[in-house]
Formats: structure tokens, C-alpha cells, sequence
């Protein structure tokens, strides 16, 4: 478990990091709370010739109201998303989610975007934050960018960050008053997620109004479950009809088979979760 | 009186410095000027090694030496087998660093000396070797069919066949009888699979060669037989080599082995003349140290329609994988005189095929042998009740032995020492609330409920207490069974106690203590337990199944009565009495029918000063003592779990288990207590969560605790757990033994309540561990085909 030799900077600001960034090539990885980045180099799956460290960058934590949306730095540990009060009280599904990351040193340590660009399919932060429609603000040399949660993921531990850019911020819209769930599947205590469900829901005259459902790991990126969204507006506050709503959970999904269930599985176990996700959601 | 320390629930001794990190693990040990190992692995599980090239590691910043098969090929010798289970037994040379040929993923090929561990890793990826691949063997079924070879040089994949039978052995009826007038036959195969140890700490060595004698530390349980077998495998005088275990973070038998590293250690440092360590990765541990379990078992049993159970076949592939390791031919054999369990069985028949497959090697693993056996018969057991419309229970009531038949001969010719089936399974009983369980369970299945409820039954015995010398002998193991103790008598009257047993987490320190300060009526504190160092403990056999307390104890109780009666010559001249009217009580000496008495302090001083001594006593209390069984013990026990099964997802959860458990006679009931949690946690973990996988190629899948999926606290319930004390009449203390019991009990008691929580829909029987995919699958197959085997 040692890592290869490489070399290593601590910038204080972002503008510095950039400068590292930008003088460093391309065989360069950013350091955010290291729990999977250390991980991977210690069993040499990396090794980067570089690591930036972006831990003494101050700026880069903490939550703030910002209007109709929160702004989330990129360094807020997972700790802090799931103690946050502005988090409990507008988007509690976050929280949720970073509950179940690991364990409590882990989150910790981990980041809110750390986690977000390693996007690791059976990670829990991004479908939550994919299916809160959120936006991605990325630093670089030439100024700032935002990116929609939409077009943030590209694939198996890819995202829309370009070589020489920093993850500064995400902002996420309040769901104030939204009924929210994050309903995750494992074996053990300490595991990724097989399957998980991110559900928010807006309750109003005994129908769903608005419903927001996103899919972790059932494709190489996180996924919204859009027909389930589309066939909960307007249902009835039933188990019955949130059952049905929810069978389509499987739909546009591309889930990997591995020692933990195959892909008809995970469909299987998609279309349960999601309906276990919006009836808590619903406050059914 | 002082108040008794055998059977009360003293904190462990150990603990204080463990869980402060002023830990002395083997990977704490720091030398002057030692050097560091890493070890370049195969990729392949079977292949011709072509060419090593070792320059560009040679020339790497740091590298000393670079050691190669061929390099060492002269002394390194074979991996010893020291359990030839049958005089035809086959067993493929098993060098420490492979030399032509690879037989598993993670064999060493290579060695890296340098000066410091980075530099050591660095060097590995620079060792170039070409490899020709072979085909791969890896299914234990297919090996035996020898369509594949898993060694290129052995014509076949079969080590040895082991038979047992009743009808021949003169201990029961014949086999081929009771099978063919059985009213009912229950016929089934079960699948042990392939389970890795994942103890704590990871195997370490350091070896210091740069004295006359050389020290070796190991994070191993069997100090005392390394040593020996170093010697004889190396040809190094016996006497010329220490082996120290020092704090060692586990072993569950995964440390009950010796390890090639352990030699590559040793013969680096011998040629560099400098210390040595290696540590291994977690991933190294998990790819190539030994694995246990991996069993196929093919069961036929026998019984009339009224529940009586007639006869018991068993037909068994071992999985040895690519080499025997030191005792992995006997680990069936083990389990071999179990499965009749706790039942009186006329006829019962065992054949077992130790098969190589191209897979690490196999050996002991908590229960070693026992978990299997008792997993077949406590499975076919529900089955037969299952075919006979029986309650489970009732039928083993029916086939168990009863409390008044002990001591009991069974079936397979061993003498249980003890036994009340009845009043452990009442007490279990009592405390599971089962027939509330019942009605739940009807109510559940009769509102179609997406959480179904089960019940698992498992009346479990085992043999502990390894061994009588005599009965080893007759198995064809190599060494005896003895444990040998010290009891030194300082100056003051303090203790030191010296121990053969190797604890490596089961508290000796404590226990041991305990014992020692009831004999002597010492202080507790005053005790002080020394093991794991040949140099300090000269003879001993160290710790694995179950046997520490029950030989291991009696040798230290055997030593403290040597001291009493010494002593007990010296407190006589001392008051000037006659020997035999000397009592001794609660650490004092005194006359009988006197008032005169002399505390255990002074007679102790009175040896060390030896100003006055009777004509020919030598000045000191110090004993010996090597204490052999005469027989094992067999501790029971029954395990009762209510397993809730969600039919929507194929989740499994545990929502209550009691357990009561008879040991015997209880020294500190806090290390049962605990034994018992973390035995029922490994025993759970097979049942449930712990498999080890290879792809196609013969590669370790579960390679690192991401995969290989050990519970942990928070995916354990809360257990109940009790106890009933029938002693044992095979010791002076009326102990049995622990280490094993929840593990050998739990794995078959929860795949009964999954299997009893959703038979009624279909569900035949699951593989383990019963994941929760492999639960739905069964579920939706029995939707379609209306049941699966």
C-alpha cells in the first residue's frame, strides 16, 4: 500500500491552484478529502505525477444561502452536508444521501465535490444532486463556467471538468417544503450502493404535484428517472398508484452485473426502491 | 474466603495496551539497519515461468538484492505437509518462491531486498518475467473429473481418498444397509464456499540473523511449530533459531499455517546478513494466504417414516487448492467424525477426495472441518423434518442423545464426555419465544406479507480440546496434541505462569491468571502470563481449535499443583509438622488442628533464601508440567434465529438470535461472552456475506474488503445469549472450549430460517452466502418452475 512517487503542491487560493494546474501537464490529480483518490494510488491504479492538494483553500467550504438557491463549496465535508441547517431546510436530500456514505470517518474527510467528480456510479452524491437540478460552477484560467447537473456526468468517472479546471462550487436550487428520500440498497453497513433512489416530492391537495427521482448506479453515470417523474405528476397519494408510477424505474437504464447482482436485478431492485423512496417522500 | 476468580468476569489484562496503540505488532519491530521485502506475485494461476528478468529491479535506487526461485532452488526445500491423511496421499513439491512452474494467482516469484519499503514496491514492477500460460483449473467439481490439470507434473488432481465406515471401523452397522431399507431418503448437495480468514492484522515478519541464534517474529499462532518446521524444511539447527509471536491481531487458523514469506524472509536475511521484514497488503493477504472451507458435500440420509434416523453417507470433494498446506489435507477429516453430531446414528459412511484446483491453498479456518459437517446434518435434519411434516425440534429430539447416555460412543467411535441437549434447547427455547414466533410466522405467510418470517434450528456439537496425543497418532498427524506450562514462584510469591498456548486475542493472559490465582491464592495482579517466544516458553504446541483452556489450562493447573505440593514439603519444616498434616487454603499453609500457619509469601522467600531447607529440597517452588488429554471434549449447544426475508428485494435480515451455549466449566464468562459474538459474526458471515470469487482466469474478484465482504457491527442484531454448565470429565477443571462454537452453530442455523421463510413459496434450497440477489432469483424461480433444487 505505498503509492509511486510523485510530486505535490498546497495552494492557498483557487487563482493559485490554477496557476499549479496550468504549469503541471497533464499527468496531474486534484486532491480534494483523498478517500478515493489515496485509496486508488495506494494500490497503484494511479499515479499521477502530480497531486495539487486544494485543501488549504478556504473558500472552497461551506454552504450559503444564495436567493432561490444554496451555494455549496466544493471542500464541504460530508459531515457538514448532512449537519448543515440551511441543507436541512431546503434541500434535506443531501443530506440523506452523504448520511450514507461510509462511515463517519469518511465523511469527515470526504468531500461534497470531491465525491461529485470522482462520479463513481455507485457513489451516493451525484444522483441526488442530479435530480435537484443543479449547477456546476468550474474555475479556470480563463474565468469562470457553469455546467448543468445534466451535462456534468459523461460517464464511468467522467465529468465535464477540463484538464486545468476546478470544481469550485455547486449551486442547488431549494426544494423548500419538498418531501425527500434517499433510499439506498447493500449488503453490509459500509458499502456502496447496488442500487439507490433519490426521490423529492411536492405534496399538494392530496396529489403529487412535482416529482423528482434520480437512479444511482444503474448506468455509468446517474440517471433521472424521468418516466417515474412524468407518471407521478398528478397521482394520487397512494401506495397503489405510486406502485405503478414506479414500475418504470427501469426504463432508460443500463446498469452494470457484478458480484453484488446482475443488471435484471438492479432493474428489479430500481422499480422497489423508487416506489419505497416516494411513498417516505410523500409522507405516505 | 476470597472471592473465586474462576468464573468471574474479570476485564482482560491485554486490552489496556491494545487499545491505547502501545500495541507490539510483528510491523512495529524496528532494527538498525534492516532492510525491507516485497514480493512480485504471478498474475496467472497456472503457467511455465519462461524467463525472469531481475536487472532493471537490480539497478533500482535502494535495491540490495533481487531473489529469484533459481536463486534460492538449492536450500529453499518444500513447504512440508505434515497431515498425510492416506500413506498413498499425493502432494506437489511446494517451493517458497515458485522455481518453473505456478499453480495460483499470487504465488511469489520474486523477492525485492531495499533499503526501505517504497523502494522495495517500486522494484517490484521492474522485475520482468515471461510467463507461458497453462490451462486453469478452478471448479472443484470439474478437478475432479482431472480434464484439467491443475499441476502440469501430477497425472492426476486427486491428493488422497479418505474413507470412513461403521460397518468396517466396527463402530456402527454398515452404510450400504440403512440406505437400502430407508422408509424416507433425504439426498442433497451443499456447496461450502471458498471463505478467506481476514483476520486484523495482516501476516509480518522480521527476521535478525546478525547473532549466533537467529530471531524470527511472526505475527503467526504457532510460534513453537515454525520453529520446527523451519528447521527441518532449511536443515537449520533447531537451537539456533527463535520464533517470536508478539501481539498477533488474529488468526481464526489463517495464521495456523506457515507461509512461504515466512521463509523468504528468513533465507533473505541469511544472505543480505542484515534484519528483514515483510508485511504483506491487505490485498496479498486476501489473494495468497490460505483460504478454508471450499467443500463440496453430496449427503444421502437415511430414516424411517417416524423420524428415526437410519444411516448418514456422505461423499465429500475438499478443495486443497494448488498445494497441501501444512495440515489442509486433515481440515475434512476433522469434520469427518462429526456430522453424526449430537445424534445417535447406526450407520454412517464418509469419503472424501482432497482435490488441487489452481486456486490459493486451503487449511484451517475457524471450526476447521466442524462448520461443514454441522452445516450438512443440521440442514438435512430440517429437510427430513420438512419431508416427514415434523417440527424440527421434535425430530432431533427424537435422534439426539440423552443427557443420562453420556458418556456416549457414537457412530464414529469417539467417547462424548457430556452433554444436556435437553436443557440447552429448553433454555433457547424459553428466551426465543418460539412458539410466539410460530404464530407470527403463519400470520405473515397467511396475509401473503412482503416480509416473510423463518425460523433456523441449529442443535450443533463439536470436539475440542486438540488432542490426545495417541488419537493424532492414529489420524497420521505428524506432532502430538500435549500443551506444556511453567508456574515460576518469584521471591516474593508473585507468578509468572509460562505457556505452551499462543493467544493471539483470546485473553490467556487473563484466563490464565485467573486459574493460577484460585490455586495459589495469589492476587490476581500478581500473575504474570508469558507466551509466543520459544526462547522463553521452551515447549509448547500453541493455539488453535478450541484446545487452549481445556490441555493448554489443565497443564497450567497440572504445574500450580507440582508448586502446592513442593511447597507444601518446605511449609512442613518451616512449622515443623509432618508433610501430611499440612492443609493448604485461600494461599496459606497450616497445621491441621493447630492455629499455626505460614502465608504462600513466605514459603516462597524461605525457597528463594534457602537459609533453611529440608536435606535434599532444591531451593525453589518452580514446576513443570505437560498435560495430554485423554480424550477430547465435546461443548453443545442450541442456536434458535428469526430471519425476516423481504420477497420484494431478496434482502435477508436477522431479528433475533439466542443462542445458548454449553462449554463446560466457565473461567471468565466476558471471554465466552465474546468468543461467542465474534464466532457467531464469522459463522453469520458464511451464511450470508463471505465469498471468495475468481474470474474465469483464476483471479481473486473479492481481492480486497471493498468485494470480500465481511459484517461488521452494524449489520450484526443484537444477540442473546446464554449458558447451561454441564462440566466435562475429561479434565480436572470440567472446562470444554469456545473459540469455535458460534461459528461452527450460526452458519447453519440462519440458512434454515431463509430457507424456512420462503419454502412455502417454492424455495428449495439457496446457495450461501444467501445474497440478496441469490434469495430473489430462488424466489422468482420458484414463481416460474414452481420450486428450484
Amino acid at each position: 500500500m505505498i503509492p509511486s512517487a510523485f510530486d505535490y503542491a498546497a495552494p492557498a487560493t483557487v487563482a493559485e491552484a490554477l496557476g499549479v494546474l496550468a504549469d503541471a501537464g497533464d499527468d496531474v490529480k486534484l486532491l480534494a478529502g483523498g478517500q478515493s483518490l489515496i485509496p486508488v494510488m495506494k494500490l497503484r491504479l494511479a499515479d499521477p505525477a502530480m497531486v495539487v492538494d486544494l485543501g488549504r483553500i478556504g473558500e472552497l467550504s461551506g454552504v450559503r444561502d444564495d436567493g432561490d438557491a444554496l451555494l455549496i463549496g466544493a471542500m464541504t465535508t460530508h459531515h457538514e452536508i448532512v449537519t448543515d441547517p440551511l441543507i436541512a431546510e431546503h434541500v434535506p436530500l443531501l443530506a440523506m444521501a452523504a448520511a450514507t456514505v461510509a462511515d463517519p470517518q469518511v465523511r469527515h474527510r470526504g468531500t461534497f465535490g470531491g465525491a461529485l467528480v470522482h462520479a463513481d456510479p455507485a457513489g451516493d452524491m451525484p444522483a441526488p444532486v442530479l435530480a435537484a437540478d443543479a449547477t456546476f460552477i468550474l474555475a479556470g484560467l480563463d474565468g469562470e463556467r457553469r455546467v448543468a447537473a445534466a451535462d456534468f456526468f459523461q460517464g464511468y468517472f467522467t465529468t465535464a471538468v477540463d484538464d486545468g479546471e476546478i470544481l469550485t462550487h455547486i449551486r442547488v436550487p431549494k426544494y423548500t417544503g419538498w418531501g425527500a428520500r434517499y433510499e439506498k440498497f447493500t449488503r453490509v453497513a459500509q458499502q456502496w450502493s447496488i442500487v439507490a433512489v433519490a426521490a423529492m416530492v411536492r405534496v399538494e391537495g392530496g396529489t403529487i404535484a412535482e416529482a423528482r427521482i434520480g437512479l444511482t448506479n444503474m448506468a455509468s453515470t446517474p440517471l433521472r428517472a424521468t418516466a417515474v417523474e412524468q407518471a407521478l405528476v398528478g397521482a394520487p397519494l397512494t401506495r397503489e398508484a405510486i406502485a405503478t408510477a414506479s414500475a418504470h424505474a427501469g426504463e432508460g437504464t443500463d446498469p452494470a452485473s457484478d458480484l453484488n447482482g446482475d443488471a435484471a436485478y438492479r432493474r428489479h431492485l430500481a422499480e422497489v426502491l423508487t416506489k419505497r423512496a416516494v411513498i417516505v417522500a410523500a409522507g405516505l | 474466603m476470597t472471592i473465586a476468580e474462576v468464573g468471574r468476569p474479570r476485564l482482560r489484562k491485554e486490552d489496556a495496551h491494545l487499545i491505547t496503540g502501545r500495541s507490539r505488532y510483528t510491523d512495529n519491530m524496528t532494527l538498525p539497519g534492516m532492510l525491507h521485502l516485497a514480493m512480485v506475485r504471478s498474475p496467472f494461476a497456472h503457467a511455465k515461468i519462461t524467463s525472469i528478468d531481475t536487472s532493471a529491479a537490480k539497478s533500482s535506487p535502494g535495491v540490495v538484492a533481487v531473489l529469484t526461485g533459481a536463486d534460492v532452488a538449492a536450500e529453499q526445500g518444500s513447504l512440508p505437509n505434515v497431515w498425510p491423511v492416506t500413506t498413498e496421499q499425493k502432494a506437489p513439491a511446494f517451493p517458497s518462491i515458485a522455481v518453473d512452474e505456478v499453480a495460483f494467482a499470487g504465488e511469489v516469484v520474486a523477492c525485492i531486498v531495499a533499503r526501505s519499503a517504497a523502494a522495495a514496491r517500486d522494484a517490484v514492477e521492474l522485475v520482468d518475467v515471461s510467463y507461458d500460460e497453462l490451462p486453469v483449473v478452478l471448479d472443484l467439481e470439474e478437478a475432479f473429473t482431472d480434464k484439467v490439470l491443475a499441476h502440469s507434473n501430477l497425472d492426476s488432481n486427486l491428493s488422497a481418498t479418505w474413507v470412513f465406515d461403521s460397518g468396517e471401523a466396527g463402530t456402527g452397522k454398515p452404510i450400504a444397509e440403512a440406505l437400502a431399507n430407508a422408509e424416507v431418503l433425504i439426498e442433497r448437495t451443499f456447496y461450502q464456499q471458498r471463505l478467506i480468514p481476514a483476520f486484523m492484522e495482516p501476516r509480518s515478519i522480521v527476521v535478525d540473523p546478525t547473532s549466533e541464534q537467529i530471531t524470527m517474529w511472526s505475527s503467526t499462532q504457532i510460534p513453537h511449530i515454525l520453529r520446527l518446521i523451519l528447521a527441518l524444511t532449511l536443515g537449520l539447527p533447531e537451537s539456533k533459531l527463535r520464533v517470536i509471536a508478539p501481539d498477533v491481531g488474529g488468526g481464526f487458523g489463517g495464521k495456523l499455517t506457515v507461509i512461504p514469506e515466512e521463509f523468504i524472509t528468513l533465507m533473505a536475511a541469511r544472505r543480505v546478513g542484515k534484519p528483514c521484514k515483510y508485511t504483506e497488503t491487505r490485498s496479498e493477504s486476501l489473494q495468497s494466504g490460505h483460504h478454508g472451507r471450499a467443500q463440496v458435500q453430496k449427503v444421502k440420509l437415511a430414516a424411517t417414516k417416524d423420524g428415526i434416523v437410519t444411516g448418514l453417507d456422505i461423499q465429500l470433494l475438499a478443495d486443497m487448492g494448488a498445494y497441501l498446506g501444512i495440515i489442509g489435507s486433515g481440515i475434512p477429516i476433522l469434520g469427518a467424525f462429526m456430522y453424526n453430531a449430537i445424534y445417535k446414528f447406526p450407520a454412517y459412511r464418509l469419503e472424501c477426495s482432497n482435490v488441487f484446483t489452481n486456486k490459493a491453498w486451503t487449511g484451517a479456518y475457524r471450526g476447521a472441518g466442524r462448520p461443514e459437517a454441522t452445516f450438512a446434518i443440521e440442514r438435512l435434519m430440517d429437510e427430513l423434518a420438512v419431508d416427514l411434516g415434523m417440527d424440527p425440534l421434535e425430530l432431533r429430539k427424537k435422534n439426539w442423545i440423552n443427557h443420562e447416555e453420556f458418556p456416549f460412543t457414537t457412530v464414529t467411535g469417539l467417547e462424548y464426555d457430556s452433554g444436556n441437549y435437553e436443557a440447552a434447547t429448553a433454555k433457547a427455547l424459553e428466551l426465543f419465544g418460539y412458539d410466539e414466533l410460530r404464530a407470527e410466522q403463519a400470520r405473515r405467510r397467511e396475509a401473503n406479507d412482503p416480509v416473510q418470517l423463518g425460523i433456523g434450528i441449529s442443535t450443533f456439537t463439536e470436539m475440542c480440546g486438540l488432542a490426545p496425543s495417541r488419537v493424532l497418532g492414529a489420524l497420521s498427524y505428524a506432532a502430538g496434541g500435549w500443551e506444556h506450562a511453567q508456574v515460576r514462584v518469584l521471591p516474593t510469591g508473585n507468578i509468572e505462569v509460562v505457556t505452551g498456548t499462543s493467544p493471539h486475542g483470546q485473553g490467556h493472559e487473563t484466563a490464565w491468571s485467573q486459574l493460577v490465582a484460585d490455586k495459589l491464592g495469589v492476587p490476581f495482579e500478581n500473575v504474570e502470563v508469558l507466551h509466543g517466544d520459544t526462547q522463553i516458553s521452551q515447549r509448547g504446541l500453541d493455539t488453535y481449535g478450541s484446545r487452549s483452556l481445556a490441555v493448554g489450562g489443565m497443564a497450567v493447573l497440572a504445574a500450580a499443583d507440582k508448586v502446592i505440593e513442593k511447597a507444601k514439603v518446605l511449609a512442613a519444616h518451616m512449622m515443623e509438622a509432618s508433610e501430611e498434616d499440612i492443609e493448604f487454603t485461600d494461599g496459606k499453609f497450616s497445621v491441621k488442628g493447630t492455629d499455626q500457619s505460614t502465608a504462600f509469601g513466605e514459603v516462597a522467600f524461605a525457597a528463594f533464601s534457602a537459609h533453611n531447607l529440608p536435606d535434599g529440597f532444591e531451593p525453589n517452588l518452580d514446576s513443570d508440567a505437560t498435560f495430554d488429554p485423554q480424550s477430547f471434549s465435546f461443548p453443545h449447544g442450541t442456536h434458535l434465529a428469526a430471519m425476516e426475508v423481504d420477497t420484494e428485494t431478496g434482502q435477508v435480515t436477522i431479528r433475533k438470535y439466542v443462542c445458548v451455549d454449553d462449554v463446560g466449566v466457565v473461567v471468565n464468562p466476558l471471554i465466552v461472552e465474546g468468543q461467542v459474538h465474534g464466532g457467531l459474526a464469522q459463522g453469520i458471515a458464511q451464511a450470508l456475506y463471505e465469498e471468495a470469487v475468481h474470474d474465469d482466469a483464476g483471479t481473486l474478484v473479492t481481492g480486497s474488503f471493498v468485494d470480500y465482504l465481511v459484517p461488521s457491527a452494524p449489520d450484526l442484531p443484537h444477540f442473546t445469549t446464554a449458558r447451561t454448565e454441564t462440566p466435562s470429565t475429561t479434565n480436572q477443571l470440567g472446562a470444554k472450549g469456545v473459540g469455535e462454537a458460534g461459528t461452527i452453530a450460526s452458519t447453519p442455523a440462519i440458512v434454515n430460517g431463509v430457507l424456512d421463510a420462503v419454502r412455502h413459496l417454492g424455495v428449495k434450497d439457496i446457495k450461501m452466502p444467501c445474497t440478496p440477489a441469490r434469495v430473489w432469483a430462488a424466489l422468482e424461480e420458484a414463481k416460474t418452475t414452481g420450486g428450484v433444487q
